[in-house]
């Protein structure tokens, strides 16, 4: 029996209902009616942000650390605007969250009207799907809907334009499992006949490699699980995209590292000369194909992906598997043990040995020499100090955040956070505040750099006050170290505007917000900071100043093939043509 | 390029997927995109074209189906056969999307435009104007005595023709809405 209720109980009704225990939000006048009725119960927690901007971001961290969709709640106008940025990340990255905005009252739409912005067609492109609700008879059918698209196939952000009259009107409310989703069921199964012609060419491989990306994590710990299952029956080396990182645990056996512009050089070699590429859940962005036409020229190449559009789309395969990543590496396994396990062991054998003598290049090496800390130490002593820990790791964008990726190792999938598909500075902080809220007793770092961390740092104050102990680990260059790096090697060292200039101090910066800041600059006495650091109960801004023209490496320049990655300073001389500085 | 097992626009087991799927050369498709007709779909497709560079030679747009809602959206559109299926698993994409036809690979179709065309003269021009009308077999829809206003259906490259012959005989205006295609057959 259908329940009336004014549209503002009705969306407290739907979260609850569809699971929701946090909410990121702002209130504003036109969501007023929704912020009375949080007031009025228990259930929801509401965390309070500082910017909308924080609010998104936060409600990312949340979905990415639980499989399970974030939301946030803001206001109008303004407030919508400044969501924009979140949901772009989330769209590039198939992160399922939920954004609701208020709206003017739908008597007053198209009036220019105060705080009015046209949310539904601002944020159009930049969401899975959205909706202005114009009648409150509508509106839990279209949260519950929210929910589905939100996760359901390749998952993404969705909007909720909510006008301030059907807040308060009342209408029928109907439950999750009376809504109607049927008009969206992307297909989860893949085809039994292209899964059989990827076995056989497995069976054959001489050269086969595992790429795996972010579809994985996306595709819940069940096809992390078979994903561990596959390679280790196979013995197939694997990579992973920034974005898959944890899906195949570090330390196992058959990992090659990330690949791709600053992956490592024995994995981007492997992508390189391989005759059997398995992409699975993967999409060949431009940070991981380098030079479209000289990429993995000799290999076949098997595509998994659950978004028919990603397949073809800027390389081509020769398997096509739609579906997804965890139902279609189910029935490979299924298929490959029934077809009898083979492998064609002396040439993967083989193949092995080659990686090995790739992997002795030690692509990572560097020197710790002197008194002044090289970031890649800093994230070495973190990684060492912190891997045994519940631990959790966001990071900001820029060269701390690819440091992070080559120096860190996740074991799980759901641990790792950061922004790729966007490359969003400002992300990990509020990212952070997100993923210690859905996992309080848990250590949760972000690998921040001085300049992108500045551009959320209100969200201070929203750690304060909910008393989350977020540690916020700022590799200080005092330079936007990666627009550094590219102006060195790209645009004559001519440093334009890369300068961090009349930074805070951020010590101070945390003990005004009424958190613990921490100051380091000697190698020497980094291990006991980072203890100070991980034992304090509460927030803490880590001031560790680095190295300040570090460059990071490797790195496939644009416009370059994988097999031409500079591995070190003096590999750099000339090494990007004009036709590469035009490339991002 | 092996068959795609796409449901939502699939052109997957057409002998036209045997062209080389990276070819360089532009083609021309006409798509038909069923659609719910809600608010903002037509925006949706729109902004999926002018987003991602893709091209819109026309495009009709009308309710099919008032009961259930739903329109149907004629696209023509040029591009690479990559680009072509770029096009269709992206409209597929878009949740109000029901179902894509790429009417051009998935078997014979037809395909009518209507076209009004305002012709302005006087003496020989007229009744030469006039004389064609009637082979192409358009229909007089307003006269004065120094205009005509024909109107035309018929596929889009019969109305290319009109157009050609009737510009030098005075043409001033015209107005076209676009193609409308259905597939032949029982299918
Ligand atoms: C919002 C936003 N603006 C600009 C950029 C371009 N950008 C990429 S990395 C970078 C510098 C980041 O500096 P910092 O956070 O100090 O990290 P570092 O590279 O020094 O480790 C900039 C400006 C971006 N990615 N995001
Ligand atoms: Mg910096």
């Amino acid at each position: 029996m259908a329940r009336q209720m004014t549209g503002a109980k009705m969306v407290v009704q739907a979260l609850k209902d569809q699971g929701v225990d946090t909410v990121f939000g702002y209130p504003g006048g036109a969501v007023l009616p929704i912020y009375d009725e949080i007031f009025q119960q228990n259930d929801i927690r509401h965390i309070l942000v500082r910017h909308e901007q924080g609010a998104v971001h936060a409600a990312e961290g949340y979905a990415r650390s639980t499989g399970k969709p974030g939301v946030a709640l803001v206001t109008s106008g303004p407030g919508a605007t400044n969501a924009v940025t979140g949901l772009t990340d989330a769209l590039l990255d198939s992160i399922p969250i939920v954004v609701l905005t208020g709206q003017v009252p739908t008597f007053m739409i198209g009036s220019d009207a105060f705080q009015e912005a046209d949310t539904v067609g601002i944020t159009r492109p930049c969401t899975k799907h959205n909706w202005l609700v114009k009648e409150t008879d509508r509106l839990s059918q279209t949260i519950h809907e929210a929910f589905h698209v939100a996760t359901s196939g390749r998952p993404g952000p969705v909007l909720i334009d909510i006008p301030k009259d059907v807040q308060f009107a009342s209408g029928d409310y109907v439950s999750p499992k009376a809504a109607d989703t049927s008009r969206y069921q992307p297909q989860m199964k893949g085809d039994l006949a292209a899964i059989t012609e990827l076995v056989e060419a497995i069976e054959k491989a001489e050269r086969p490699v595992f790429y795996t990306g972010g579809g994985v994590i996306n595709s819940g710990p069940a096809a992390s699980q078979l994903l561990r299952e596959l390679v280790d029956a196979t013995g197939i080396p694997i990579t992973s995209t920034l974005m898959g990182l944890g899906a195949y645990p570090a330390s196992g056996e058959n990992w090659l590292g990330m690949l791709g512009m600053h992956g490592l050089y024995e994995a981007n070699m492997a992508m390189h000369g391989c005759d059997l590429m398995i992409c699975v859940g993967a999409r060949f962005d431009d940070r991981i194909t380098g030079l479209i036409s000289a990429f993995s020229p000799k290999s076949k190449k098997a595509h998994i992906d659950i978004d028919p559009s990603s397949i073809n789309k800027v390389v081509k395969t020769d398997i096509p598997i739609v579906g997804d990543v965890g139902h279609v590496l189910e029935d490979i396994l299924k298929v490959w043990k029934a077809r009898g396990r083979k492998i064609n062991r002396a040439a993967v054998d083989k193949w092995q040995g080659q990686i090995d003598e790739w992997r002795k290049v030690d692509c990572l090496k560097y020197k710790q020499a002197g008194k002044v800390i090289k970031p890649q130490y800093a994230i070495q002593r973190l990684e060492e100090l912190t891997k045994g820990h519940d631990r959790y790791v966001t990071t900001e964008v820029g060269q701390h955040q690819m440091w992070a990726a080559q120096y860190m190792g996740f074991e799980d999938p759901n641990r790792w956070m950061t922004s790729g598909g966007l490359g969003t500075m400002g992300y990990g902080f509020p990212a952070s505040i997100g993923v210690q809220m859905a996992h309080p007793d848990s250590l949760v770092i972000n690998v921040a750099g001085e300049a992108s961390w500045l551009m959320n740092m209100q969200e201070m104050g929203t750690a304060v006050q909910f008393r989350l102990p977020v540690k916020q680990f700022i590799l200080n260059n005092e330079r936007l170290g990666m627009v550094r790096q590219w102006q060195e090697l790209l645009h004559g060292e001519r440093y334009s505007h890369s300068w961090s200039e009349a930074l805070p101090d951020f010590v101070k910066l945390a003990e005004a917000f009424g958190a613990k800041g921490i100051y380091c600059d000697n190698p020497d006495d980094l291990d006991d900071a980072i203890l100070e650091m991980i034992n304090h109960d509460g927030p803490v801004i880590f001031d560790c100043l680095v190295e300040k023209h570090e460059n990071c490496f490797p790195m496939i320049p644009s416009g370059k093939p994988h097999n031409e990655m500079l591995l070190g300073e003096a590999s750099t001389q000339g090494a990007i043509e004009a036709g590469g500085a035009v490339l991002v | 390029m092996a068959a795609l097992k796409i449901k939502k626009g699939s052109t997957s087991h057409s002998a036209y997927n045997l062209r080389p799927a990276f070819s360089d050369v532009q083609e021309k498709h006409t798509l038909a995109v069923l659609v719910d007709n809600e608010p903002g779909v037509l925006a949706r497709v729109i902004g999926l074209f002018s987003g991602r560079g893709y091209n819109i030679e026309s495009l009709t747009v009308a309710e099919v189906d008032h009961t259930g809602h739903h329109s149907r959206i004629t696209v023509v559109t040029t591009g690479t056969p990559q680009v072509i299926e770029q096009i269709k698993t992206q409209l597929g994409r878009i949740v109000p999307v029901h179902d894509v036809h790429d009417l051009t690979v998935e078997g014979a179709a037809v395909e009518r435009e209507l076209g009004l065309f305002k012709v302005t003269g006087e003496g020989e021009k007229r009744i030469e104007a006039l004389r064609l009308a009637e082979i192409f077999r358009a229909n007089v829809v307003d006269s004065t005595l120094e205009s005509f206003v024909f109107e035309i259906t018929g596929a889009p490259e019969k109305i290319d023709a009109f157009a050609d012959l009737m510009r030098p005989l005075g043409l001033v205006e015209v107005a076209r809405t676009g193609v409308a295609a259905l597939s032949r057959g029982s299918a």
